[in-house]
């Protein structure tokens, strides 16, 4: 991976066969969990008229598709006020049909555009755009999977389980930060 | 002494608790996390509400630093459209009534 440039609209990156099977595997299994998360909604005839969807109105179980799926209120966790749990349960059931197609609409931009045997990524600007998004997402699900905090040295001790995998997320890192000098610039 | 005019207006207008319950604006609030950039940060606070470099700068060192930045206020619609943004974005945003 060369670090991404921009000329006019157009941002220009290149993989290797290895990177981009990686970048590829990472964004698809995120793409997975959204789509697995959107068959929960609930299915009801009312909305089939009304065009008007409707998502769970609980957070995920899952802490990494909570990471992406935040609540819309600041809730505290020992004693949740009430009437605040309600609003952030209505307010979830009425955005997460629209974030859930987002997320797996900026995932699929990234499926298209990276090409499986490595090579060069030719992207429009709104493109890269979508790449930042989908990076992010990734870097978010393996950062609440690794449990990255502020001061995360760049390696671990050898015996740590997550030292091996600290090494992409810390790539990502640097993919994703290039990407944002390319289209900032 | 009151003049009849403002005696018809205390007697029209909403109490004033109403009133500021009622007319109360919302914030959006973003939070510090170990994983979202600063520069990501500072680019996606330009982008979502137009704001300069700079001030998408300043908001962006007030996250990490003090844990959290006010980024947008206004009625309720306006900011549940912006915090469904910012989580479209990947940041951690939350809403609440101005104290």
């Amino acid at each position: 991976m060369k670090k991404w440039t921009r000329t006019g609209d157009t941002v220009l990156g290149r993989f290797d066969r290895q990177e981009a099977a990686v970048v590829r595997g990472l964004v698809s299994q995120i793409q997975d969990m959204l789509v697995a998360r959107a068959e929960e909604a609930p299915q009801d005839e009312l909305a089939e008229l009304t065009g008007i969807r409707t998502g769970p109105s609980t957070p995920p179980d899952d802490p990494i598709l909570g990471r992406l799926l935040p609540d819309f209120h600041r809730l505290d966790p020992d004693a949740p006020d009430p009437a605040e749990v309600d609003s952030a349960n209505a307010l979830r059931s009425l955005h997460e049909p629209e974030l859930l197609d987002r997320k797996t609409g900026v995932a699929a931009v990234v499926l298209e555009t990276c090409p499986p045997d490595g090579g060069e990524v030719r992207l429009r600007l709104e493109e890269a755009e979508a790449w930042l998004s989908a990076l992010n997402d990734v870097r978010l699900a393996l950062g609440t999977a690794l449990d990255v905090q502020e001061d995360m040295p760049d390696e671990l001790p050898p015996d740590d389980p997550r030292s091996p995998h600290l090494g992409v997320y810390h790539w990502l890192t640097w993919v994703q930060e290039t990407l944002v000098e390319a289209v900032m610039s | 002494m009151t003049t009849p005019v403002e005696h018809e207006r205390t007697q029209v207008d909403p109490a004033p608790e109403e009133v500021r319950t009622e007319d109360r604006p919302w914030q959006t609030l973003v939070w510090n996390d170990p994983v979202n950039l600063m520069s990501y940060v500072t680019y996606v606070f330009q982008k979502l509400f137009g704001y300069s470099r700079d001030h998408a700068t300043k908001l962006m060192l007030d996250v990490h630093h003090k844990g959290r930045a006010i980024v947008s206020s206004g009625s309720k619609d306006k900011v549940e459209a912006d915090v469904a943004k910012l989580h479209a974005a990947g940041l951690w945003a939350t809403m609440q009534r101005s104290s």
